[in-house]
């Protein structure tokens, strides 16, 4: 079995400064081979199930996976790091005496897997002591044999290393034309070939890509000691290499460029360091009640914390109390059918379908075919997200197709669909809002976050910042963060722009479970405004 | 398989290197078996055991290098690694901050093997796990908890002839329990070398006590409050604080530790003059692996803070040769010394303030002040003359653990608890002026 690794990023990185990474490191020619042949995978999996029901188990479900990634790491003009990895191997999960069970192995031999199924079944039955409740399985058809395929353009794993290490250099040399004092750049991909087969007489073979290529940008005043960041604003997707043509019908001009379906890299990391000297100079926030206008390149990740964490079904239960935490979204407040979580303009779905999103699959990891769902509609409280073992709590009786795990050696289990803001149905545009606010802020961006482990207190950074008065915008503002509460926030939602402005952000390496795994959302909105939200200012003088 | 001797494991490291035909090269061999349970709503949810043993080559070709892995030892497999580590090596780009492989390394000797936790079995774990539960429920409250236990070794060795071995074991508990009627939450943690010095059940009783003592917290107005910071509470500000500690981030002017007009803030009082903190791999309460994983350089006794002045940042040896300063790997342990008080001796001395068990979601604000947002979580308490009067609500703070580690009244005595990075000792702290910025619903 291989075992987790951490890929340590010198320098200041951009967000997270430890990456997982898994497999074994590669060659980059072997990143574009095929993995084995669709009729073995079926033969192994067929060994399992068969092994499994015979030793007792009532379900059984096998994935066999080939996980590849390709990180590439630079900073100024210089490549610090490339890694290619493989990880290979098969996750057998059972169902006997009522209880899961879990096992995994690298041996990819008859043996091997008759092992891994047998010790699957043996950790099922032994846990079945502890058990309090049988588990309880909403029920699936069969799929038969079938198969889905992320639709990108361009693989990113064939195109050749020097073409990414360019892109990278050029991006930074950008960047320090225009003034940075630092750049660091990276590019992450991620292909994950799984097959999956269960005893409901599924066997799906999925071919899924993913893609980042975040930057940061430093801007030091040595004179004075300050110094000023912005991060690159284009998003993770689930789409090619096609994502860097940085094409101009995707482009959004705003107080700096903005992007949808692809991304100008270099483009942004010129205006990234001219804004990061901006920002040295910027006026300092006066803290007090502003209205909010978030473009998507923020609201996703507020959309994530205080809509796609709370309304997890396992957080709700008590799961993830130790960890992650609980949610306040209780059972109670969504059976009553009246809790409103927003306003009334506020509607939010969950899906595992949009084109270009990191959640886009044809089948979850328990081999339910995925789709779209409501969660919040019209400000009520409707659903949560939720998998096989789970929806008969709800009293439904279809799987959500939320269920992954982030490697082959994982067990699978609930994880965060995409949740996105529905645009708004009136015409309304970004500037259309702005002209209506009297005293407000324009955030652009992701930056700091933190929030309660019920998810009802938060508070947020940004990139951007930009200062409304009287229906214009101002000038830049710096230090500022926002805090609220959960329901007060979004019921706060006064206007939504319309689905011209709808665009995807998302996390690449959102965490939750012990042992930890990780796993990719997006989380889409248009620009939205929220009324008198709470701003406060973060500087800070050390002696 | 997982835990190879001291000579086994360099019989394998001398022979993958006789194969090296790069200009240099070097191997990590390490390994480990790693077993868990996790549990909630009173009942065992996952538990797992995981064997993983991997060697990973590196050759060097001038400013070149290709890292490859493998989990097989055959000497086919030997000769294939280190083949492939070439002719990535011979692929790569130039990487012009290489740095030449180290020569010999005395390595620190280290006692951090415990035979009762290289020896736990999956009976062991789900009694910690049934302790725990079973306390739970005689108090009517909902336990979720996680055991993680570790014996692993690690051996690395080079062309220069740089050889060193280390074995090491590990559990770590963490327990949450919450009062059936949601409004009570506590928390507690073990972190030990030797199981059979983690009692589960007595962590749950701490945290059934809190659980039970916080449900129907009043609220506090937020502001600036005098708090007592339990070393978990502590430590979530300090691991920010050390993993920002860095001589290279610093020059540049890029850190909270860089000097106006250059260079960086090493020789400056910083803190209060009681603050001490240092990193020892033969710490005898946080043994670590005596060398850095970046370059198996060795790592020594060092100290970060002395009476409150920075004495040393962590040093590349690529930025101490462009710094002409000394080299300095990051440690694997952190002890921050502390007083010989007990939590309830420091809240004794307390006319009024605020007991907090733990610090959560924390996350930089600002990196030029070093400002952290974070909330209180899972017992925060209110104390007035001597005593805990009652359970408040959670708070949100904004605070710099640099304007923190300035407002000390007194210490308490350290424990051991997880970091980043490592295991570390941390006291309680009491400080005044912790700035609470707002008040929170969560329980």
């Amino acid at each position: 079995m291989d075992r987790r690794k951490f890929l340590q990023l010198s320098g200041a990185g951009v967000g997270a400064s430890m990456l997982p990474l898994s497999g074994n490191v590669i060659a980059e020619s072997k990143l574009t081979q095929s993995g084995m042949d669709v009729a073995v995978k079926k033969e192994f999996a067929d060994a399992a199930l068969n092994t499994a029901t015979k030793l007792g188990a009532s379900y059984a479900d096998v994935r066999i996976g080939r996980y590849l990634n390709q990180y590439v790491v630079t900073r100024e003009m210089k490549v610090q790091n490339v890694v290619n990895t493989e990880s290979i191997g098969m996750g057998v999960r059972v169902i006997a005496n009522g209880t899961w069970g879990f096992a995994a192995t690298n041996d990819m031999t008859t043996d091997g897997i008759a092992r891994a199924t047998a010790q699957a079944v043996a950790t099922a039955k032994a846990n079945s002591r502890y058990q309090q409740e049988p588990v309880e399985l909403a029920p699936v058809k069969g799929h038969g044999e079938v198969s889905w395929k992320t639709p990108i353009q361009k693989n990113a794993m064939t195109i050749p290393l020097a073409e990414k290490v360019d892109l990278l250099m050029e991006v930074n040399k950008a960047a320090l034309d225009a003034g940075a004092s630092f750049v660091n750049s990276m590019l992450f991909l991620v292909n994950e070939q799984k097959y999956f087969a269960s005893t409901d007489g599924s066997y799906i073979d999925q071919d899924v890509h993913r893609l980042w290529s975040p930057f940061s940008v430093t801007a030091v005043d040595k004179k004075d000691g300050g110094f000023r960041t912005r991060d690159g604003l284009g998003m993770p997707v689930g789409r090619g290499f096609e994502y860097l043509d940085g094409r101009a019908e995707h482009k959004v001009q705003s107080q700096t460029v903005l992007y949808g379906d692809s991304y100008d890299m270099v483009e942004d990391a010129k205006l990234a360091a001219q804004q990061a000297q901006e920002k040295l100079t910027a006026k300092s926030v006066k803290p007090g009640k502003y209205d909010l206008v978030l473009d998507p390149s923020h609201l996703w990740l507020t959309i994530h914390e205080s809509v796609g964490h709370p309304l997890e079904l396992d957080r709700v239960l008590g799961y993830e109390a130790n960890y992650a935490g609980t949610s306040f979204a209780t059972i109670d407040k969504w059976k009553s059918g009246k809790f409103k979580y927003g306003s009334d303009k506020v509607n939010l779905f969950a899906d595992k379908v949009q084109p270009g999103s990191l959640g886009a699959v044809g089948y979850d990891d328990e081999g339910v075919q995925t789709g779209s769902w409501d969660l919040v509609k019209e400000g009520v409280l409707t659903n949560y997200q939720a998998i096989r073992d789970q929806v008969h709590m709800l009293g439904q009786k279809e799987s959500h197709g939320c269920c992954y795990a982030d490697s082959w050696s994982s067990v699978q289990f609930q994880r965060m669909a995409n949740v996105s803001l529905l645009p708004g149905k009136e015409e309304l545009s970004v500037d259309d809002m702005i002209k209506d606010v009297e005293k407000g802020i324009y955030i652009v961006g992701d930056g700091s976050f933190s929030i309660d482990q019920q998810r009802y207190n938060f508070q947020f950074g940004g990139q951007l910042f930009y200062e409304i008065e009287d229906g214009k915008i101002t000038g830049m503002l710096e230090d500022v963060a926002y805090q609220s509460n959960t329901q007060e926030f979004w019921n706060s939602c006064s206007q939504v722009c319309d689905k011209r402005d709808y665009r995807l952000g998302g996390s690449f390496f959102d965490g939750k479970g012990q042992p930890s795994q990780v796993s990719a959302v997006s989380h889409g909105s248009s620009t939205t405004r929220f009324d008198g939200v709470n701003v406060i200012n973060t500087k800070r003088k050390l002696g | 398989m997982a835990i190879l001797s001291r000579s086994e494991a360099k019989k394998i490291l001398d022979k993958v290197l006789k194969y090296s035909k790069a200009e240099a090269a070097s191997a990590q061999l390490s390994g480990a078996e790693t077993g868990n349970i996790r549990y909630a709503r009173n009942s065992v949810s996952t538990s797992g055991i995981v064997n993983d043993i991997e060697l990973a080559v590196e050759a060097r070709f001038g400013k070149k290098s290709g890292i490859a892995t493998i989990n097989e030892f055959s000497d086919a497999s030997l000769e294939k690694v280190m083949r492939r580590a070439e002719e990535l090596a011979k692929l790569s780009p130039d990487n012009p901050e290489s740095m030449p492989l180290l020569g010999e390394q005395k390595y620190m000797p280290v006692d951090g093997f415990a035979e009762s936790t290289a020896d736990i079995t999956p009976d062991q774990r789900a009694k910690a796990a049934a302790d725990s539960i079973v306390a739970a429920k005689k108090k009517d409250v909902v336990a979720a908890g996680y055991l993680e236990d570790a014996r692993s070794f690690a051996a690395v060795a080079n062309t220069n002839g740089l050889f060193g071995y280390h074995a090491a074991t590990s559990a770590n508990f963490t327990v949450t329990m919450r009062t059936e009627n949601g409004l009570g939450s506590g928390w507690a943690q073990s972190d030990v070398t030797d199981f059979g010095k983690m009692n589960t059940a007595a962590s749950s009783g701490i945290a059934i006590d809190k659980a039970v003592l916080s449900q129907e917290a009043r609220a506090l107005e937020p502001g600036k409050y005098t708090v007592i910071l339990e070393p978990s509470a502590v430590s979530g500000l300090v691991a920010y604080m050390m993993g920002n500690f860095d001589a290279r981030s610093a020059d540049e002017g890029r850190s909270f530790m860089s000097k106006k007009g250059g260079g960086n803030r090493t020789g400056e009082k910083m803190f209060d003059k009681r603050v001490n903190i240092y990193s020892d791999p033969s710490s005898p309460s946080v043994p670590a692996q005596p060398w850095s994983d970046d370059d198996h350089m060795a790592l020594q006794r060092v100290d970060w803070i002395k009476d409150g002045v920075v004495q040393n940042l962590p040093c590349s040896r690529y930025w101490a040769e462009q710094s002409k300063g000394t080299a300095i790997p990051s440690p694997n342990n952190l002890i921050m010394v502390g007083g010989d008080k007990s939590t309830a001796d420091l809240i004794k001395k307390t006319r009024r303030g605020v007991l907090v068990t733990r610090t959560w979601y924390i996350r930089m604000v600002d990196p030029q002040s070093l400002l952290l947002t974070g909330l209180t979580r899972d017992g925060t308490f209110y104390i007035e003359n001597g005593k805990i009067k009652y359970p408040i609500k959670n708070f949100r703070f904004n605070e710099s653990p640099v304007i923190m580690l300035n407002n000390i009244e007194d210490m308490g005595r350290p424990e051991r608890v997880s970091m980043w990075g490592g295991p570390a000792m941390i006291p309680a702290l009491k400080v005044r002026d912790f700035t609470f910025s707002s008040l929170s619903d969560a329980v």
